[in-house]
């Protein structure tokens, strides 16, 4: 059971770095075009090198 | 393709005050936003962006497929028009999108705060069900008190934050007398929370932290998605809406002054530029032109006027400069008149309760009493046990709790708008769909709506080579609309221009010129030595002694028109094509398209008349148009549609808006509508039966929160589920 001491709050660390990263990609405003980023990865316009 | 981007925004081309302000706007290197109804794939965003690039001035262009929108930062040097027409050149229709953005970064900014609520609450979510599925599986005493202890931990602070939305809803319809859906689940959320926290201090068995915060959450999806339709509908719709300025040119002491509409009396005199729209109505005292009464009265064929004619606000002067006195400014113009007609209607049409609404009229209350009923139940039954009474009360209050009936309309009104939206159409209000799925009466307007409204010449080949040449030279000289459409027409055939001189137009009248030593001529019937034809047609006098010749023009058919009214038909339902143009159009459109109840005439009051007329006889009418002449019939109708070609104001009475040419689309929106409202009330008949299981099992205190979470996530997934099969 001492166990729990530590998985507890490892759980809740690793759903806390989820949260934080859902936040981030939510301020740099990654889900205004879900549908054009699903599409944009098919284009090989920028494959070479990257946009300037 | 220069065509459509001038229907497009007819405001934008014909006022110059228009131009003016979008190249003030421009020359702060502001973003252009212009709507793209036709991208859907990697390639279009490449194509678009690339194209927009080499445009010189631009220095950024990016796509937004998910709003099919292309957002521009760009110098003075690319203007708006310019970037429309450089995207129509490689097939991309474009209009463009009033970047007052003001109003769209406030909704993303709800939308963004929605979002982070609900991303909060799934991570709550996520944790409490962990430790709860320790708690179901047998954890005790300490075990137990400690877990409960850590979901308190996260789950208060959670409800706090992510219940926010409800808590402030709740509040203003308490304030104002009503029970909405959020009163019941601010109340089941507060009640279960305080319920489980007074538990878990007196180490309890049961604790619904759990339940409370997936109630959350689901119950934040619902009202995510809810406002996304509706923001991105919204939004787009606004922004459609053309630069129209209402100002005047009015001709003073010291000269011309450019005034605001609202500064102009009766008696003013103002000056009209060919290509301007009517600021007032008026009677002409100067000057000699064509004007287009199409917005107005739906008339195809352009009308001369002169000194003592009478115009009226909204129509657009076509060849000369007139000079107008104002006989009616503002309030008391025709155009305004409209607008109040638009007015009246519409607060007819906010009386339409949807079904969620009916829905949560009669649920709220019951709810409230079930959960009263099961408290004074359970006081009655043990004797006074109050701890007992409200866990069971609270248990009611959440598995009655409207999860599922919360998506059940969002999810289905998202899946299909989103459906629509990939056909071109754009969903403004949200009945809409729903008023929809209830028409069996289609009316059409004719022009602009059932065709494009742009007249194209016909029977070219008929002429001589040599007059096509003379045609050719003459057309490219002027605005109008049948020259600039015949000149377009020759010139995708390769006719070359004849060398001619002294080229001038005549206003309110027609190009004339010299070629090969003889005077030419093209342009009215009289003018040019011709009988006029009962057609809309334009006049060639090559002055060689040989009668005129004229050039007939007919107006296309919108594509797909044909096939949405066969489409609606075939659907059983009654047809109807009410039009302000002259008898032999109407009826050979009529006849064209299969259509038999038509009339012909109509003017703007008949046309709301009728509709009004058809709806008090029992028929739920969907009306389609374009014109000024429309709103007051699309404002009047149980639901209506216009393109995205409209004027600004039948737009905004219109609760769809068409974004692409094609018609075809209303017939499909129409069938989808009803499947729509098929699935919303299969999913509120799969929620009451979850109710109708697990309501007795809550009332008689069995209800512990393993089942209140079954119930809940089993509800609400398929639920969802039954809405995504629409897409």
């Amino acid at each position: 059971m001492e166990m729990l001491v530590y998985l507890i709050p490892a759980s809740l660390l690793l759903g806390g770095a989820g949260l934080v990263a859902f936040l981030w990609a939510l301020r740099s405003r990654q889900f205004e075009d879900p549908e054009g980023d699903g599409q944009r990865f098919l284009s090989e316009d920028w494959d070479e090198h990257p946009k300037p | 393709m220069s065509a459509t981007s001038v229907s497009a925004c007819p405001a934008c081309v014909a006022a110059p005050s228009a131009e003016a302000i979008a190249a003030a706007r421009a020359e702060k290197a502001s973003g252009i936003v212009l709507s793209l109804p036709t991208a859907h794939c990697a390639v279009c965003i490449s194509d678009v962006e690339r194209e927009l690039m080499r445009v010189p001035g631009v220095r950024s262009a990016r796509v937004n497929l998910t709003l099919k929108r292309v957002s521009v930062e760009a110098g003075p040097e690319a203007a708006p028009a310019l970037l429309i027409e450089r995207l129509g050149r490689i097939g991309y229709e474009a209009h463009e999108l009033d970047p007052g953005l003001l109003s769209v970064t406030e909704t993303d900014r709800r939308g963004r705060d929605l979002l982070m609520r609900l991303g909060v609450a799934g991570f709550a979510m996520m944790n409490v069900m962990l430790l709860s599925v320790a708690v179901w599986s047998g954890a005790e005493a300490a075990t137990r008190d400690l877990f409960h202890w850590i979901s308190a931990a996260i789950a208060l602070p959670t409800l706090v934050f992510a219940g926010q939305p409800f808590f402030t809803s709740a509040w203003t319809s308490l304030k104002a007398r009503r029970l909405g859906m959020d009163v019941p689940i601010s109340l089941a959320l507060i009640l279960s929370s305080a319920i489980s926290l007074y538990e878990t201090i007196e180490g309890g068995e049961h604790a619904y932290f759990d339940a409370a915060v997936s109630l959350c959450f689901f119950l934040l999806a619902g009202r995510y998605l809810d406002y996304r339709s509706r923001a991105a509908a919204r939004s787009a719709a606004e922004e459609l809406a053309a630069l129209e300025v209402p100002r005047a040119v009015r001709i003073g002491a010291a000269g011309d002054v450019t005034v605001p509409i609202a500064e102009l009396a009766a008696g003013d005199l103002v000056r009209v530029k060919p290509g301007a729209r009517m600021p007032v109505d008026g009677i002409v005292t100067e000057g000699a032109s064509e004007i287009d009464r199409s917005l107005l009265t739906g008339e195809t064929l352009p009308v001369r006027v002169d000194g003592g004619a009478a115009v009226s606000a909204g129509e657009v002067n076509l060849t000369g400069p007139l000079v107008v006195r104002v006989t009616a400014a503002g309030r008391d113009s025709s155009l305004h008149r409209m607008a109040d007609l638009v007015a009246v209607a519409e607060s007819a049409k906010n009386r339409y309760t949807s079904l969620a609404d009916r829905m949560a009229r009669a649920y709220s209350p019951s709810v409230h009493l079930l959960a009263l009923g099961a408290f004074i139940g359970w006081m009655v039954q043990s004797g006074g046990d109050v701890r007992l009474a409200v866990n069971i009360a609270s248990a009611v209050l959440i598995i009655t709790c409207p999860c599922a009936l919360a998506l059940a309309v969002p999810a289905v009104v998202t899946a299909a708008s989103g459906r629509l939206f990939r056909r071109g159409l754009l969903i403004k209000d949200g009945t809409a769909l729903e008023r929809l799925a209830e028409v069996d009466t289609v009316v059409f307007d004719k022009t602009g709506t059932l065709t494009m409204g742009t007249p194209r010449p016909v029977a070219l080949d008929r002429h001589a080579t040599p007059d096509l040449a003379i045609a050719a030279a003459l057309a490219a000289g002027s605005a109008h609309p049948l020259s600039a459409s015949l000149a377009a027409a020759l010139r995708e055939m390769g006719v070359t221009p004849a060398p001619v001189g002294d080229l001038r137009e005549v206003p309110g009248e027609g190009m004339e010129a010299t070629h090969a030593g003889r005077r030419v001529r093209l342009g009215r019937a009289d003018w040019a030595g011709a009988e006029a034809r009962d057609a809309t047609a334009t006049y060639l006098d090559t002055g060689d002694g040989k009668p005129a010749r004229a050039f007939i023009f007919a107006d296309r058919l919108r594509p797909g028109a044909e096939a949405a009214v066969a489409t609606l038909k075939a659907a059983g339902k009654h047809v109807v094509l009410l039009s302000g143009d002259a008898e032999a159009p109407v009826a050979d459109m009529a006849r064209t398209l299969g259509i038999e109840e038509w009339r012909a005439a109509v003017r703007p009051e008949e046309k709301a008349a009728h509709v009004a007329s058809l709806t008090g006889a029992g028929a739920r009418v969907l009306m389609v148009g374009d014109g000024l002449n429309d709103t007051a019939a699309l404002a009047g109708a149980h639901v209506s549609i216009s393109p995205a070609s409209a004027l600004d104001a039948a737009r905004v009475a219109s609760d769809i808006v068409l974004l692409g040419q094609d018609l075809a689309p209303i017939a499909e929106a129409a069938k989808l509508a009803v499947t729509a409202r098929r699935r919303i009330k299969q999913n509120f008949g799969l929620s009451l039966a979850y109710n109708t299981i697990a309501v007795p099992v809550a009332l008689l205190g069995l209800a512990t929160p393993l089942i209140a979470a079954l119930a809940m996530s089993a509800s609400s997934i398929t639920v969802s589920l039954n809405a995504l099969r629409l897409r």
